[in-house]
C-alpha cells in the first residue's frame, strides 16, 4: 500500500473498486450498505457524497500531513472528515430536498465510517496529494459501485421498481427492502464478488470483519 | 455415514479391537423423521384437502432439486438421497398455509421461493448439512412470512370434504385468542372441551401440520421411543410455555387487563405450531445444543420467547422466532454447560 514510487494512477483506482473494495473485499462502512440501500436513488446518492467525502479527506489530509502531530492525528482526521461532510450534508439539504429526508440523517453519520478515516490513516497521511486524491476516487467509486449494486438489486426484488418506477407486476419480495433483506443481500454479492475473484482472477476471497 | 465416501472413512479406523457397529445412519434419522411426520401431514390433508398436498409435494420436489442444483453448482457430492432436503421440505411444506395454493393472485412461486431460501442459502451456503446455523425450514418460512405477510397468514377453514375446493378464510385459533379474547374462542368453537378435542385431531384452522396436537404426539413419541431424540428439549419447551402462559396468559374480558394464573395452559400447548417446532425442529442435532443440560436450557429459552411474542408480541405466534432466535445460542450454551474434568482448577488451566 505505502510504495509511493510504485504506485500507478490507474492502480490506484482499480484497487479502490476491486482490489480493495471497501463494501466487497475489506467489508469496512456495512451499515450504510445495509440501510440506506432499499431503494436505487438513496444508495447512489449516498455512494456520490462518500466518493466526494472520500476525496477531499484525502487531499485536505495530505497536504496537512507534515503539520499533523502523530499524536493527536486520529481527531484531526475525523475534524476534517466532518468539514467536509458538512458541506455536502448543506449541499444535498439545498438541492435534493426530497432526497435527503431520506438518507439525510446517514450523510452525517459519513464522519464515523471506517472506510474514511482508514484511508486517511493508511494513505493520505503518508503519500502526496496526487496519489491521494487517486486513492479517494478509487475508494469511492468502489463505495459507489457497491452500493448502487446492492440498492438496485434490493429495490427490483423488495419493491419491483427501479428509482421509482415500477417494472414488475407481481407481488414483490418485501424483506429485500426491510433492514433484514438488506444482509442478504449484501452478504449474498459480497459471496458472488468472492467466487468471481476466485474462479477467474485467482484470488483468495476474503471474509471480511468490519462494521 | 452416508455423506462420507470409502477412502474417508477408512481414516477413521483407529483400532482393532472388535467395535460394535451401530446402523444408525444420517439418512436413516432423516427418512425416520420423515415418517414420523407422516401422521400429522395426513391430517392436514385430511383436513385442508388436495390443496395441501400440492404444496408440501411443491416444497419437497423444489428442495430437492435446488440441493442437487447448489451442490452441482458448488462442486460439492450430491447428497440428495440423504434425506435431509427431503426433510427440509416436507417441513417447509408442513409449516406453509394451504392457502398459498392459488392461482389468482398468483403464488405458487412462494413455496419455491421458501424452498430456495431454506436449502441453497441457509444450508448449501454455510456448507451443507452439519454446518448450518439455523435451522432451514424455519428460515424459509421466516423468509416468506415477512416478505409476504398478507398470503402467509390467510387461513382456510378445516372441510375434511377432500374434492371440495371451495374455501372459507378464518383466522388461527391463536389470532381469534389475541384479537378477541378467550370468550370469542369459545363462542366459535361452540364449548371449551369441543375447543380441546379439536385442537387434538387437528380441525382448525392454521398450517397444514400444525393443527393436530394429537398426530404430531404420536410422531413425536415414536422418535423418542427409537432415541432419535431425547425428552429434554420437547419436555421443557412444551413446560415452559405451559407455566409462563398459565401465569401471564389471562386476561380479564372486561378490561382486557393482564390477570396473574388465569391463562389457559391447555389450549396453548395444544395451538400453533408449538408440538411441530417442540419435537420435530428444536430437536434438530444441527442447530441445536448437544450437551443434555444446555438442552434443558435450549428448550427453556425457547418457551420462554414463544410465550413472550405469543402474550405480548405483534405475531399471534412465536414458535419459529423462538426456534430461531435460540439457535443463535446453541454453541453457547454448550459451552456453558460444559462439565469440567476431574480435578480441574483454575489456577492449574493457566
Amino acid at each position: 500500500m505505502a510504495q509511493p514510487n510504485k504506485i500507478s494512477y490507474f492502480g490506484l483506482i482499480k484497487n479502490g473498486i476491486f482490489g480493495e473494495n471497501p463494501i466487497f473485499r475489506v467489508a469496512l462502512s456495512l451499515c450504510p450498505a445495509v440501510a440506506v440501500t432499499n431503494s436505487l436513488k438513496g444508495g447512489m446518492l449516498m455512494g456520490v457524497a462518500v466518493l466526494f467525502v472520500q476525496t477531499m479527506t484525502n487531499v485536505t489530509v495530505s497536504i496537512l500531513r507534515k503539520f499533523i502531530n502523530p499524536k493527536v492525528r486520529i481527531p484531526i482526521f475525523i475534524l476534517v472528515t466532518a468539514t467536509w461532510v458538512t458541506v455536502s450534508d448543506l449541499l444535498l439539504h439545498a438541492y435534493e430536498p426530497a432526497a435527503y429526508k431520506q438518507v439525510g440523517l446517514y450523510i452525517k453519520l459519513i464522519v464515523a465510517f471506517a472506510i474514511i478515516l482508514s484511508r486517511a490513516e493508511l494513505f493520505a497521511s503518508k503519500n502526496k496529494v496526487i496519489p491521494s486524491i487517486f486513492d479517494g476516487l478509487g475508494m469511492g467509486m468502489g463505495f459507489l459501485l457497491a452500493l448502487t449494486v446492492i440498492s438496485f438489486f434490493r429495490e427490483l426484488l423488495g419493491s419491483g421498481s427501479l428509482l421509482g418506477y415500477p417494472l414488475v407486476a407481481t407481488k414483490p419480495v418485501l424483506i429485500f427492502v426491510l433492514p433484514a433483506g438488506g444482509f442478504f443481500a449484501v452478504g449474498l454479492l459480497m459471496g458472488f464478488f468472492n467466487w468471481i475473484d476466485i474462479k477467474f482472477f485467482g484470488g483468495a476471497g476474503s471474509s471480511g470483519g468490519g462494521h | 455415514m452416508a455423506v462420507m465416501n470409502e477412502k474417508e472413512h477408512a481414516r477413521l479406523i483407529v483400532s482393532v479391537s472388535p467395535h460394535i457397529r451401530s446402523d444408525v445412519s444420517v439418512s436413516r434419522i432423516m427418512w425416520t423423521v420423515s415418517i414420523a411426520l407422516f401422521p400429522a401431514l395426513l391430517m392436514g390433508v385430511y383436513f385442508f384437502g388436495p390443496r395441501a398436498l400440492f404444496i408440501v409435494a411443491t416444497c419437497i420436489v423444489s428442495s430437492v432439486f435446488f440441493e442437487y442444483l447448489t451442490a452441482k453448482v458448488m462442486g460439492r457430492p450430491v447428497t440428495i438421497n440423504d434425506g435431509s432436503a427431503f426433510l427440509t421440505g416436507l417441513l417447509l411444506g408442513m409449516n406453509l398455509p394451504s392457502s398459498l395454493w392459488s392461482f389468482s393472485p398468483f403464488l405458487i412461486h412462494v413455496p419455491i421461493i421458501g424452498s430456495f431460501v431454506a436449502v441453497a442459502i441457509t444450508k448449501m451456503l454455510f456448507g451443507g448439512l452439519g454446518y448450518n446455523i439455523f435451522n432451514p425450514a424455519l428460515i424459509g418460512r421466516a423468509f416468506l412470512l415477512i416478505s409476504w405477510p398478507r398470503a402467509m397468514t390467510i387461513f382456510y377453514k378445516p372441510t375434511a370434504a377432500f374434492l371440495g375446493f371451495d374455501a372459507q378464510t378464518t383466522a388461527t385459533p391463536l389470532g381469534i385468542l389475541k384479537e378477541d379474547g378467550m370468550n370469542k374462542l369459545i363462542e366459535v368453537f361452540g364449548t371449551k372441551s369441543n375447543l380441546y378435542l379439536m385442537k387434538l385431531i387437528g380441525q382448525n384452522a392454521g398450517s397444514i401440520g400444525e393443527t393436530s396436537a394429537l398426530a404430531l404426539l404420536i410422531g413425536g413419541l415414536y422418535l423418542l421411543a427409537k432415541r432419535y431424540i431425547t425428552w429434554h428439549i420437547p419436555v421443557t419447551f412444551i413446560a415452559t410455555v405451559a407455566v409462563v402462559t398459565w401465569i401471564f396468559g389471562g386476561t380479564d374480558p372486561a378490561t382486557g387487563k393482564m390477570v396473574l394464573f388465569a391463562g389457559d395452559p391447555l389450549l396453548n400447548v395444544l395451538s400453533g405450531g408449538l408440538m411441530l417446532g417442540a419435537f420435530f425442529m428444536a430437536t434438530d442435532y444441527v442447530t441445536g445444543p448437544t450437551l443434555r443440560n444446555a438442552q434443558i436450557l435450549f428448550g427453556i429459552g425457547c418457551g420462554l420467547i414463544t410465550s413472550l411474542i405469543r402474550i405480548k408480541g405483534g405475531f399471534p405466534e412465536g414458535v419459529m422466532f423462538a426456534i430461531l432466535l435460540m439457535n443463535c445460542f446453541a454453541p453457547l450454551l454448550d459451552r456453558y454447560v460444559k462439565r469440567k474434568p476431574f480435578g480441574f482448577r483454575k489456577e492449574a488451566a493457566r
